[in-house]
């Protein structure tokens, strides 16, 4: 009897072990990535290094300026939301309300293919299409440029958004609707004026959800963005926090590839605010 | 039968107007998963040859080959799944079964939903530094799956324990009732009737590591050898989406590169398919 109790002690505890494994990693790669992406913050100056506008990490005099990795990454991240947000949340609304139950049964399996598509068949799309499209359009001399990554990553971020506004403008309940109906309103305007108040917090979940999304992408990117680090302009070769840690990994040495960590630290503290956000739009979600 | 009879010219111009900008929005979604499976399709399956899928890529014939990558990505996908099913099934049975803190069970839920949420570039990042350096397994396949082990464990962890919730609680009670301990309830009742949730998560895993490239770029590397599985796991290789990558990048194999994402396109389609399958008969068998 004391020996199966045992027994079972232990296998409670490896359960336990096994159960705080996520939050393991989570500690691990945050420790990680402090431990090895603070050094070279401090040795650049975290001013030089944030706020600086010129990376020429491979120069005689290399320096470390990393603003233009910010603000394209912040920009892209806009760009791709303004367009996509949109485009996401119309679909989203016409498939939960009002698409037949055969459309939407195609549309779903739809969003799910393109949300499975990997980045890099994005990317090379984009690249053949894209590229050339947008360097034609414009009549400039390459068409790599932060306008070719936004329009990449807002169809990169239309299934969540699509998925997750569906999902929470399914959870309204139907008597919200019906009332509308009842007092006359159409029901294009009860969807619009009722459903869609009645489901934001999920739809602004959706939305940072695909922020998310945008702003940890880094091979699409890489293939249609330029990879030049320019202050961002709509149609200049830019680099994104993550594609200057994707370009310059292989071959770095020494304190550039210090600082490539830094970059990726930084874009970790991003993601890790993006996730309290969304975590805080949950939860409220969850107390209404 | 006019519904909008009594209604001000106003109101119908923005219901119309609303209406448009739905159809619109949709027709864009559409527009663009039709197109990217159309373009893709067409470009790449006649790319698709018997020698292509067959052979190593040769220099000195010029050509390329992608049957190690193919035999990579297996190779990636076994070793992935091989670490990440106990991990992952182990975490959702202690959430599930023996956890009793709340707080507790909140804290892993929220380090999961973290996981899910870090960029493959920042996981690749993590991953070279731990097994490649730390660990001293150089950039090879196994590295490359241990990070990828990382990167599931939320996948297969979430649905595990969507199916564990799934099994009613009569089950157990019937089982404790008859005398069996914890851990014989766990291994008889409980885990045989959360298969269905493992298995999706296995599908969705396989879905997610046929995609990734970021984080197998630093971790598992670019090389196109023939190896076979237990050699090949301590050697650096391609997966398809990194030598898509490669390819359209370095060698002028845009036909190769079309033809792998037509490959990807079609997998990534299989799997969805067989994914929702899955759940569908498992549901079916549990409704019964």
């Amino acid at each position: 009897m004391k020996k199966t109790r045992r027994l079972e002690g232990i296998i409670h505890g490896c359960f336990l072990i096994l159960g705080l494994i996520t939050v393991g990693f989570v500690l691990l790669i945050t420790v990680y990535l402090v431990i090895s992406g603070i050094p070279a913050i401090i040795e650049i100056g975290p001013k030089e290094f944030l706020f600086g506008k010129r990376w020429a990490s491979t120069a005689a005099e290399p320096e470390y300026g990393i603003l233009p990795f910010i603000l394209t990454s912040i920009y892209g991240t806009c760009g791709a939301i303004a367009i996509g947000v949109p485009v996401g949340f119309l679909s989203a609304v016409y498939l939960s309300k009002l698409a037949g139950r055969r459309i939407r049964t195609v549309a779903e399996e739809a969003v799910s293919l393109l949300a499975g598509i990997p980045s890099v068949v994005y990317g090379l799309v984009g690249m053949i299409i894209l590229v050339p499209g947008i360097r034609k359009l414009f009549d400039i001399p390459d068409g790599a440029s932060l306008l070719a990554a936004m329009i990449v990553l807002a169809i990169m971020i239309l299934p969540s958004i699509i998925k997750v506004s569906m999902t929470s403008l399914d959870a309204v309940p139907k008597e919200y609707e019906d009332a509308s109906l009842a007092l006359g309103a159409t029901p294009v305007e009860t969807y619009f004026k009722v459903s869609v108040p009645a489901a934001r917090s999920g739809i602004a979940a959706a939305v940072v959800l695909g922020v998310g999304r945008a702003i940890g992408e880094a091979m699409a990117v890489m293939m249609v963005s330029g990879n030049a680090a320019n202050m961002p302009g709509l149609f200049e070769s830019v680099k994104f926090l993550t594609t200057a840690v994707a370009s310059e990994m292989s071959y770095s040495e020494g304190l550039q590839r210090q600082a490539l960590f830094s970059i990726a630290l930084v874009l970790y503290v991003f993601i890790m605010l993006i996730n309290a956000l969304l975590n805080g739009v949950l939860k409220k979600r969850g107390e209404k | 039968m006019n519904r909008l009879a009594g209604i001000s010219k106003k109101r119908r111009v923005k219901i119309a107007l609303l209406k448009a900008l739905m159809l619109i929005a949709v027709a864009i979604a559409s527009g663009i998963v039709i197109f990217l499976a159309v373009y893709v399709l067409a470009r790449g399956l006649k790319g698709i040859s018997w020698e292509l899928l067959t052979t190593e890529p040769s220099y000195i014939n010029d050509t390329i080959g992608i049957l190690p990558d193919i035999l990579n990505t297996l190779y990636i996908i076994i070793a992935t799944l091989f670490f990440v099913v106990p991990l992952s099934v182990g975490a959702a049975i202690y959430l599930n079964e023996y956890a009793k803190s709340r707080r507790l069970v909140a804290v892993i839920e929220y380090a999961a939903e973290t996981l899910s949420g870090i960029p493959s570039i920042i996981y690749g990042l993590v991953g070279m530094l731990i097994f490649c350096e730390l660990f001293g397994f150089e950039t090879c396949l196994l590295s490359g799956a241990l990070t990828l082990v990382i990167m599931n464990i939320p996948t297969v962890m979430r649905t595990t324990q969507e199916s564990l919730k799934s099994v009613p609680d009569s089950l157990r009670e019937g089982a404790f009732g008859l005398g069996a301990g914890k851990w014989r309830v766990i291994k008889t009742v409980v885990l045989p009737c959360c298969v269905d949730g493992i298995v999706t998560g296995c599908i969705l895993a396989v879905g997610r590591i046929l995609g990734e490239s970021a984080a197998l770029l630093f971790t598992a590397g670019f090389s196109h050898d023939l190896n076979g599985l237990f050699e090949g796991l301590f050697k650096s290789g391609a997966t398809l989406t990194v030598a898509l990558y490669v390819y359209t990048k370095e060698r002028a194999g845009l036909e190769v590169g079309f033809a792998i994402a037509a490959m990807l396109m079609l997998m990534t389609l299989a799997i969805n398919l067989l994914a929702g399958a899955v759940k569908r008969g498992f549901k079916k068998r549990r409704d019964l």
